[in-house]
């Protein structure tokens, strides 16, 4: 079992150097000079030849790529991952200013879809073929078809503009105080747009896993000992049928971070879907390498955890 | 009574279910073989969702191909003096800000959504076809290559590798298949490879390769057959997927650029308050457009789940 972890850790070592490597020489293929997105064009038009030399030589920009890499990845190791072209505060303090309200955001948007799609799958796999599990497919059928950024809208057209029920964008209203409440009501479209259209997937899962359990042989024992349909139910089929769900929560722990970005621009919530949008915008290349390193991680520690988890779940990938 | 001329005669069929039998093999050539394909296609028929998602799609097809004739006015027709005008007579769902005419662009956007969905997928499935047969029947170094640049690729940030490719290739309707098709391609070759190593197993393959026949012809002929069925259904849902990418993709303002009309760049002018607010007839449209038609699609792709692997043993839960 440890061995399993150790070899999968030593994969994703490569795997994250690999990928910011990639990424990097992306952004050193990008047209451009980069001098422009730091000065602004009026003054990179008029500020003479020498001038932008100078600055360039400043940030390295006149150096072979691979040597800028190292250099970066030198100092990103250390935790400096320097600072943005524009704004006053180092990249890490922009990161870490803005991954709490993403996690506030898809935080409350799993626990709604969990909440929502998991008992809508058990009712589903229950009853099977009834008019409900018909029904329901539709609906979750439907929710995956939603493009997020049209709902957003129309939720904002419906709830906001049009009823002035709730506000229409940020996370608080500007020069009032901090109160939950007012947290939640800018929290309620954003969250719901997210959890309550992506129940459907976790109504799958959930639906086709306890199908899977449903049909075991260990279910039928459990029947023919005389266990009443609730104990069957209760503790064999779900136990069983949530063990792969728990898998799957830890594999979807990337899009935490990653999985709101148009949401987050539509509703203006200042997290970090809205802060890649900017820097891609501005060409703000070290905040995107900050970015990218974030989700990175992210990606691989969750891939890690859910493999770990499949293991402990299902002993015999153990020896693969 | 028996005379002689009677053991010359024909044999004459049996009453009863002997004749019917008989009676058939008479007529043989006419006989309709049941195939796998027609057992498929029948239980894909009995999918009522599927059927009317088919039919729909076909119909938007229909609309994207004849679009200059259905079509009122062309994309690109300004009509300054009434923009922003809300649907009336002469433009039935009113126009945009430069006063084109807003069912006009939605006919023809269904041709640059639509071919974006599927010549993106279609390029990624056959990397993918490529790549997972590779890594699935030869194995060894290749398949841990390969295997290691899917990782890298799919640990990569969707968005932000858009945006480099597209800031490096320029934004256009090709840049944006390539840059959904550079991204895609990992998913299914993971399936192919796990399709192709279950089947490698197989006698058939086993009795071919004793035989002596050249590793493409087997992987071509024999292998890849069987990974159609579990493809297929993928691909579908990827053309859902890549629309909905395209869309979102061109409503930031990174994919197709006006004037050409695609349904995600004619919701992008919702991001004005004022036309929020107060012109649904610039936003709506378009977004009920790509609803319906990645519903269709969906519906289309469990039909054909449920067509060509009833038991749900080949295809993933994805």
């Amino acid at each position: 079992m440890t061995r399993y972890i150790i070899r999968r850790l030593l994969i994703s070592i490569p795997i994250f150097f690999l990928v910011t490597a990639v990424v990097y020489a992306l952004y050193s293929l990008s047209p451009g000079d980069p001098v422009v997105n730091i000065i602004g064009y009026d003054s990179y038009m008029r500020m003479p030849a020498e001038q932008v030399q100078r600055i360039r030589h400043q940030y390295g920009f006149d150096q072979p790529v691979p040597a800028r890499y190292v250099r970066w990845l030198g100092k990103a190791l250390r935790g400096d991952l320097g600072y943005p072209y524009s704004g006053s505060k180092t990249v890490v303090d922009n990161l870490k200013e803005r991954i709490p309200p993403t996690l506030l955001l898809m935080g409350t948007s799993l626990i709604l879809a969990m909440i929502i799609g998991i008992p809508m799958g058990m009712y589903m796999a229950m009853k099977q073929y009834s008019l409900g599990d018909y029904l329901l497919t539709i609906v979750a059928f439907v929710q995956l078809s939603f493009p997020s950024f049209f709902i957003g809208l129309a939720m904002i057209y419906v709830f906001a503009l049009k009823l002035d029920v709730l506000p229409t964008y940020g996370m608080q209203t500007i020069g009032a105080p901090f109160s939950v409440l007012d947290r939640i009501r800018h929290l309620i479209m954003p969250a719901t747009i997210l959890g309550v259209f992506s129940a459907g997937v976790w109504a799958r899962y959930t639906r086709a896993s306890m199908l899977e359990v449903m049909r075991s042989d260990h279910v039928t024992v459990a029947r023919a000992k005389g266990l009443s349909e609730r104990a069957v139910t209760i503790r064999h089929i779900f136990r069983n049928a949530m063990l792969p769900i728990v898998t799957i929560i830890a594999l979807d722990i990337p899009n935490l971070l990653g999985g709101a970005v148009i949401t987050e621009q539509i509703f203006q919530w200042p997290g970090m879907g809205m802060m890649t949008i900017r820097a891609t915008n501005l060409r703000d290349y070290p905040m995107l390498m900050g970015i990218l390193l974030v989700s990175a991680i992210m990606i691989l520690a969750s891939n890690l955890i859910g493999d770990v988890l499949y293991a402990v779940v299902d002993p015999r990938i153990r020896y693969d | 009574m028996f005379t002689q001329a009677s053991g010359t005669e024909q044999a004459q069929p049996e009453a009863g279910p002997f004749r019917l039998a008989i009676a058939n093999d008479a007529n043989i050539g006419s006989r309709r073989v049941d195939s796998p394909t027609r057992r498929a296609m029948r239980r894909f028929a009995r999918h009522r969702l599927a059927m009317f998602g088919l039919i729909v799609l076909c119909l938007m097809a229909l609309a994207a191909i004849f679009a200059p004739l259905i079509a009122p006015y062309t994309y690109y027709e300004q009509d300054l003096a009434h923009a922003r005008a809300a649907p009336n007579a002469a433009h039935l769902l009113g126009t945009d800000t430069f006063g084109r005419d807003v069912l006009s662009r939605l006919i023809y956007g269904t041709r640059i959504s639509l071919s974006v969905g599927l010549v993106a997928v279609s390029i990624y499935e056959t990397i993918a076809v490529i790549l997972g047969a590779i890594s699935g029947y030869y194995g060894g170094a290749a398949d841990m290559v390969i295997m290691r640049i899917v990782d890298v690729v799919m640990t990569l940030p969707w968005l932000i590798v858009i945006v480099f490719m597209v800031s490096i290739l320029g934004p256009s309707m090709f840049n944006t298949m390539i840059a959904i098709a550079a991204l895609g391609w990992t998913g299914p070759s993971r399936l192919v490879r796990g399709q192709i190593l279950s089947l490698r197993a197989m006698d058939y393959v086993m009795a071919a390769r004793s035989v002596g026949a050249q590793p493409t012809r087997i992987i071509v002929h024999h292998v890849l057959p069987g990974v159609v069925a579990p493809l297929v259904v993928h691909a579908t849902f990827g053309v859902a997927n890549a629309i909905l990418t395209e869309a979102a993709l061109s409503f930031l303002g990174m994919g197709i650029l006006p004037p050409t009309p695609s349904w995600g760049n004619m919701m992008n002018a919702a991001q004005e308050l004022v036309i929020l607010q107060q012109m649904p007839w610039l936003w709506v449209p378009p977004g009920i457009a790509i609803m319906l038609a990645v519903l269709c699609i969906n519906f289309v792709g469990d039909g054909l789940r449920d067509a060509l692997d009833p038991k749900g043993l080949l295809t993933s839960k994805a």
